[in-house]
């Protein structure tokens, strides 16, 4: 309750309030595609891969913003370039360049700033946002939930059928990259909120606990982005209150969440089907 | 009106090996043509390629004088059923639903009216019953059957299948066989890679067949003879004699 009370009186709390909810969502949203195309190790690169991008930024004291987009792209189109042009797998590819642009990453970082402020970009910290981190967040969200809702037929086809999409004419690598774009954009404004390392739980897992409660794309994604935004406020409530790292508690939270629909969900859970077959078992007897 | 479909040289090659091999045909509408040839001959390439979904060497397929490039929204393909992640969160409806897509364009949302087309091209199928399964819920051959009727849904003039009758009941495959004369008797053209030499008499009226290279295009009984069919199996097909006496 004190939590409430605080959060109605200072601006510091609600910025990341705001910050949080709006991270949530489009993590749930574009984590929803990005789960059903097989690319959550994709999710994972990139949201490290940013982290030279930060460090660039900082040293030219430019907003990371920009700095986090271009490598963050260049990642993309790095791994692409690899697993296209060459016999090595994309997993490879993935690996190869991700780790790559880590640890340049660390290195520029650590020579920028001090080390405190790479513990800060690892693991976020919700409660340091600034205005311009919430507004950042905030366009970056509204960029891609308009992006998702008006192109939601071209991203469901694409996904669910890609050779249906490009026999009828759709541009899918264009579609790929443009996933890909998204995650980027996504992953920068997590930066704060849950950090470099955890941002692929917030991708992943509150959309892999969506997937297995419905059988509707668009069910999923808002599921998805509910599930997001209940992480990332749980976890500013244990940041605020009890001194925690956020990005932690959040990745915490969302599996608590994918837990409890890995066992419970009507269709798919664990329990669930016990029960199922234990009731067929009684009523066969 | 429908107009002639032609392949011109088409070749395609996987890491240097060529597995299309200047393989060139024209159908005209009305036809209802098998792709046939032993495993590895390239028939699923040479459906990719003419649809432009693969990289070709060389080649090109026209729809009359046009461009296949021009016409896309005129053509539905079925892909091979493995080719399908059947554990999406899609159900049966929306997944016929996804074939008024190419025609509604961008920003467009499927209105009642294609819902409502949706749900016919499904009862064409048989499958109105199953409208709400999520579709790896379903058997193959009706798994096949909802594809087809996705196909039917894009109100398309050209049919591409990729073996639609692989691994299904017998009655998915009476219904698909006649759903597929039905469209020919309609002036449409359908293109079915097929590899079940005990059925190609009844099911088809003009055939391709292939090993890498084009062997021989044209009607069935021109086509399907034993001499033709050694060429393309590289064995004696004796048991084909029989099936020849069969039909």
């Amino acid at each position: 309750m004190e939590f409430f009370h605080d959060l109605m009186n200072y601006a510091f709390l609600q910025k990341a309030f705001i910050t949080s909810v709006m991270v949530g969502i489009i993590c749930g949203a574009i984590g929803s595609f990005i789960v059903l195309r097989g690319m959550a190790l994709m999710g994972d690169a990139i949201s490290h891969a940013v982290l030279p991008g930060v460090a660039i930024s900082y040293m030219l004291s430019i907003n990371y913003f920009y700095g986090a987009v271009l490598t963050g792209v260049l990642t993309a189109f790095s791994i692409g370039a690899i697993s296209q042009k060459s016999r090595i797998k994309s997993d490879s590819a993935i690996g190869i360049v991700f780790s790559a642009f880590f640890a340049l990453g660390i290195i520029l970082i650590t020579k920028a700033r001090s080390a405190t402020d790479l513990t800060q970009i690892l693991f976020g910290n919700v409660l340091s946002v600034r205005d311009s981190d919430m507004w950042i967040t905030l366009v970056i969200g509204a960029i891609v939930i308009v992006t998702v809702a008006l192109f939601f037929k071209e991203l469901l086809i694409s996904s669910f059928d890609e050779t249906m999409a490009a026999a009828y004419g759709l541009n899918t690598r264009f579609i790929h990259y443009a996933i890909m774009f998204l995650l980027t954009l996504v992953t920068v404004a997590s930066l704060q909120t849950v950090g470099v390392i955890l941002v692929v739980s917030m991708l992943i897992t509150p959309a892999s606990a969506a997937y297995l409660l419905t059988n509707r794309l668009s069910t999923m994604v808002v599921l998805a982005s509910f599930f997001g935004a209940l992480s990332a406020v749980i976890g500013l409530y244990f940041s605020f209150l009890y001194n925690m790292p956020s990005g932690p508690v959040i990745a915490l939270a969302t599996t608590s969440i994918f837990v409890l629909a890995f066992l419970f969900s009507p269709q798919q859970g664990l329990v669930t089907q016990m029960f199922k077959s234990r009731g067929k078992q009684d009523a066969a007897a | 009106m429908t107009e002639s479909i032609t392949a011109s040289n088409i070749s395609v090659s996987y890491s240097g090996k060529q597995v299309v091999s200047n393989v060139s045909f024209t159908f005209e509408p009305g036809s209802l043509i098998g792709i046939l040839g032993p495993n590895g001959a390239g028939k699923s390439t040479l459906m990719k390629a003419m649809l432009g979904l693969i990289k070709k060497n060389s080649g090109a397929t026209q729809i009359g004088s046009e461009s296949i490039d021009k016409v896309r929204k005129l053509i539905a393909y079925v892909p091979q059923r493995s080719n399908i992640d059947w554990n999406f969160p899609i159900v049966v409806k929306d997944t016929v639903l996804l074939g008024t897509y190419p025609k509604l364009g961008l920003f467009h949302r499927p209105s009642k009216a294609d819902k409502a087309w949706a749900m016919e091209c499904l009862k064409q199928v048989g499958m109105q019953d199953f409208a709400d399964r999520q579709i790896g819920e379903l058997s193959g051959g009706q798994q096949q059957r909802v594809f087809l009727a996705r196909a039917l849904a894009q109100k398309a003039d050209y049919f591409f299948l990729d073996e639609p009758f692989v691994g299904i009941d017998v009655s998915s495959e009476e219904v698909i066989i006649g759903i597929l004369r039905k469209l020919k008797d309609a002036g449409k053209t359908v293109l079915v890679v097929h590899h079940d030499l005990s059925k190609v008499k009844s099911y088809f009226d003009d055939l391709i067949l292939m090993n890498n290279v084009l062997i021989d295009a044209g009607p069935v009984e021109q086509v399907f003879r034993e001499k033709n069919m050694t060429r393309a199996y590289e064995r004696p097909m004796t048991m084909f004699d029989d099936l020849e006496v069969q039909m």
